[in-house]
């Protein structure tokens, strides 16, 4: 694994309230450069509104987030999904995004939207500098296919695959915006053992090889505390503990909130 | 062939320097490494080998797929004189201790990071191990172990030596003889350890020049190389034969993609064991289950077409010309769009090899016009002894010995082979040699078999396996077992005779299969043993085992091992029960103790019997099965018209 660095990505105080319902309450942590961090916690924590709130998607009420040196916030300068992509955070979805009557090499190539400059009319065309740029996009679509080892696949509809296969190309979308943090929200919800055991490996080798930082939400226990090298923990909203797996394992809140105990 | 691996490479590069020697899918391109840059690669790989302090006559293992790099790897030891050992990339580390102990390897050459990870882990068991370079650094950067090393730092080591001793690589290469030591394979063997199979560059090459000849290969075959480069038969077809013709050998992109990339290279020169042509039917036969009605109809009417006329046409056999009309229609819309889809459009010449070949399914791809054909050899006759001409192809023969092969049988009925293609040892194993080599240089295959008057070969079973019923004539109980087990419905049989009056035989139905067919008929049935004891069952096996009789009716030498009586098993042999191997052959001789009550029975005439058998569960448990068969009896049938006999010969 590679050795963490500096802090890429700071949560100030953040609270996200829906109406009435307060998602999320007060909660800070940050994530360190090339370093594998899990979200975790029960049901309804608001584990997927945390994801959202780095992502833009939701805009908190209060708090802060600082990325690589600039920060966001409700009062300062927007976060916005776009903005957010543009800065290098790709994400990965629970429910997939993917179009499912288009091949694996098609979708991942969407994830290389962002980075293509030719117009759509170029593009349409194929014409001169449009080719060689999708040339160029085609050889960084094929390394992942091959990282992923989906080559099988590569013309196949995404529809026709199978779930854990269709996660697998969730994540070459994503990594094919070739992100500094890469987003996952659930990689591994409804896998089976070899699914989960396959998934494991390749998070691990997207940190290593690529050296991109991971923040992973996961509701399975088991498999974070394997992979990752820090462990936020929140229930209800709050931050209810933080730091290496051995110490969140051991913290007595965390424990009540995943088994509970008498009152 | 008077020359060497290396010294044909180099041949070919420099008389046809451009040309495609390799070709290997790389990010979705297929990428062709020419002769020329071959003999380039190979040169930089063998220097950087020697600087490296590789020997003459030194093993180096080869472990990974078919991958170029690892193909010029090879061609580099033996450019040195050394002998690459490829091992079988699927097999656990603990098997690869044997054979790198027993020959002494101090290199070794991998394909990724899993080759890398089982060597590693077997290291204090193979102290002599030194260098190990990969392929594929892809997970390997942060390995810091003693002596491993990219392949790339191999190649430019290589290549800096070689610019200074710009006449060192084919000074080396000029001291290699024809008949030095090229090759050794490990042969997996059932029983102890498995033994290193000696070939030189003469055996090899020979038998790679023969069978071309015998099927007119050249330099414009297209060649898919995906079967494991340990294996006898793939080093036989994408290695010795691709460098003896100088054709083009294609690598697939993963072993996932075969079928993808056998479709994209439309190769025309094909070999594969049967279970790969099963399960490309297999493939065929759920998707057209899956079609429309009347898609359904037309593939169903243009295959009976096809069974009927495509061997015949096949063997170029008078046809009527109002089947032919048919074929032709057939061709159009069935025939050549499936060969397209299962990639075999551009096939000449298939061969089947390593197992038998149920009759069904090789009639199948002859009926759609592939010229799929069978052959016989083993790992210690580099393959070539047999091989079936064109338009002489039938599903019980394994065809004519080719140039330079010489059969006899013994007294025993074991087949012996003589040629030039004859392992020259097994390393360090001066007794298993002797066991297998006679004196005045024959190969015991260990096969039974017979020349037919066409000067077909037959084989019927191994040799130690064979018996003889008590009027003396030739039992082979293996041969009947397989022909009953071509059938669908019928998934083990195990016949007796040895010493008795007659065959009789068990067999175990398929419970899928015939669950599939008993619910077609809408035949309730609550479980195996149920299923097993339906008089409609019985009825179907029976019809089964008279068309084996039938067959056997047709061949003089067992027309007195026709199984006359028969009985269907109440359960399903199992290798928790020791009735099967754990490669799934049955134990002839558990078997007939433990069920000694129902042989009794069969051979005494009865028609009913009662049995008790234990079974063991999969977690160690056991349990008893009761139940009573029926004992089914069966009509001798003399064949329509008895074919002279002719007494077995050698071929010359």
């Amino acid at each position: 694994m590679t050795s963490p660095g500096d802090v890429i990505l700071e949560v100030r105080q953040l609270s996200l309230a829906f109406g009435g319902v307060q998602a999320l309450s007060d909660v800070s942590f940050d994530v360190r450069e090339h370093e594998i961090r899990a979200i975790i916690g029960p049901n309804g924590a608001g584990k997927s509104s945390m994801l959202n709130c780095i992502n833009g998607v939701y805009v908190p009420q209060q708090g802060t987030l600082v990325f690589a040196g600039q920060s966001f916030s409700a009062s300062g300068p927007r976060l916005t999904p776009r903005r957010m992509a543009q800065l290098g955070v790709a994400r990965t979805f629970q429910n997939l995004a993917l179009f499912k009557g288009m091949s694996v090499l098609d979708n991942i190539m969407t994830g290389r939207n962002l980075r293509m400059r030719s117009n759509l009319l170029l593009q349409a065309l194929r014409w001169g500098p449009a080719e060689r740029e999708e040339t160029q996009h085609r050889e960084v679509a094929e390394r992942i296919i091959d990282f992923l080892e989906i080559q099988a696949h590569r013309k196949s509809p995404v529809g026709r695959l199978s779930y854990g296969l269709q996660k697998r190309v969730d994540l070459g979308r994503a990594l094919a915006m070739e992100p500094r943090v890469l987003l996952l929200d659930e990689p591994m919800a409804g896998m089976n053992l070899e699914e989960k055991q396959d998934m494991c490996r390749f998070i691990l080798d997207v940190n290593d090889e690529f050296g991109t930082t991971i923040v992973l939400i996961e509701h399975d226990m088991g498999v974070v505390m394997d992979i990752s090298a820090r462990v936020v923990v929140l229930d209800h909203g709050r931050k209810i503990g933080d730091g290496t797996p051995d110490q969140v394992r051991g913290n007595p809140e965390v424990i009540r909130a995943y088994l509970g105990t008498k009152h | 062939m008077q020359t060497t691996f290396p010294r044909l490479m180099l041949a070919h590069a420099r008389q046809r320097p451009g040309e495609p020697a390799l070709r290997e899918k790389a990010l979705g391109i297929w990428q062709t490494l020419s002769w020329e840059q071959l003999a380039t690669l190979v040169q930089h790989i063998a220097c950087g080998l020697a600087e490296a302090g590789l020997t003459r006559g030194e093993h180096v293992v080869v472990i990974g797929e078919n991958r170029p790099r690892l193909y010029a790897t090879m061609l580099a030891a033996q450019s040195l004189g050394a002998v690459p050992v490829p091992l079988y990339q699927d097999a656990a580390a603990t098997e690869f201790v044997f054979p790198i102990v027993n020959a002494e390897v101090r290199f070794a050459i991998v394909e990724d990071q899993e080759q890398v990870d089982k060597l590693l882990s077997v290291r204090g068991q193979c102290p002599q191990l030194a260098r190990l370079w990969f392929d594929d650094p892809r997970g390997l950067r942060h390995y810091r172990e003693d002596g491993l090393a990219p392949l790339d730092q191999l190649v430019e080591a290589g290549r800096l030596h070689g610019q200074q001793h710009p006449t060192f690589f084919f000074d080396a290469e000029a001291r290699g003889q024809p008949g030095d030591v090229a090759a050794m394979f490990y042969t997996s063997g059932t029983t102890g350890h498995p033994k290193g199979v000696v070939h030189t560059h003469l055996s090899l090459l020979d038998r790679a020049a023969a069978g071309a000849r015998f099927d007119r290969l050249g330099p414009h075959e297209e060649v898919l190389a995906y079967l494991p480069p340990a294996w006898v038969g793939q080093n036989i077809f994408s290695y010795a034969q691709w460098l003896a013709c100088g054709y083009v050998v294609n690598c697939p992109e993963s072993a996932d993609t075969v079928t993808i990339d056998l479709k994209e290279i439309g190769p025309t020169y094909y070999f594969a064991p049967p279970r790969i042509f099963e399960a490309l039917l297999t493939s065929v036969t759920i998707r057209m289950e899956d079609a429309g009605a009347v898609k359904r109809w037309l593939f169903r009417r243009c295959m009976d077409v096809a069974r009927r006329v495509g061997p015949a046409l096949m063997d170029q056999q008078p046809v009527a010309w109002t089947e032919r009309l048919k074929y032709l229609l057939g061709e159009g819309l069935i025939y050549a769009p499936l060969r397209n889809t299962l990639g075999l459009s551009r096939v000449r010449v298939a061969y089947t090899a390593g197992e038998a070949i149920g009759p069904d399914l090789f009639s199948f791809y002859r009926s759609i016009g592939v010229n799929l054909k069978q052959l016989y050899g083993s790992t210690e006759t580099a393959v070539f002894v047999c091989l079936q001409p064109d338009h002489e192809v039938r599903a019980d023969t394994v065809g004519v010995p080719i140039e330079g092969v010489e059969l006899r049988v013994d007294e025993a009925g074991e087949l012996q082979v003589r040629s030039p293609g004859l392992l020259k040892e097994y390393h360090k194993n001066p007794q298993a040699t002797a066991e297998v080599k006679t004196t005045d240089g024959w190969y015991r295959t260990g096969d039974a078999g017979y020349v037919d008057e066409r000067g077909h070969l037959h084989i019927i079973d191994r040799a130690r396996d064979v018996g003889r019923l008590a009027d003396g004539s030739m039992f082979a109980p293996r041969y009947i077992e397989n022909k009953l087990k071509f059938f669908p419905h019928i998934k083990e049989a195990v016949a007796f005779g040895d010493r008795r009056e007659q065959v009789c035989a068990f067999v175990n139905i398929d419970f899928e299969a015939v669950g599939h067919w008993a619910e077609r008929r809408h035949l309730p049935y609550t479980g195996y043993t149920d299923l097993a004891s339906k008089p409609e069952v019985l009825a179907l096996v029976r019809d089964c085992v008279q068309q084996v009789n039938a067959d056997l009716a047709h061949d003089p030498r067992l027309a007195g091992s026709q199984i006359r009586r028969f009985l269907v098993l109440h359960k399903e042999l199992d290798a928790d029960d020791g009735e099967l191997t754990r490669t799934r052959k049955v134990r002839r001789g558990p078997i007939a103790e433990k069920y000694q009550v129902l042989l009794e029975a069969l051979y005494s005439g009865r028609t009913e019997q009662h049995i008790e058998t234990q079974i063991r569960f999969e977690d160690g448990r056991t349990g008893m099965a009761a139940a009573t068969l029926k004992l089914v009896d069966l009509p001798l049938q003399v064949p329509p018209q008895v074919p002279p006999q002719v007494p077995l010969r050698s071929a010359a």
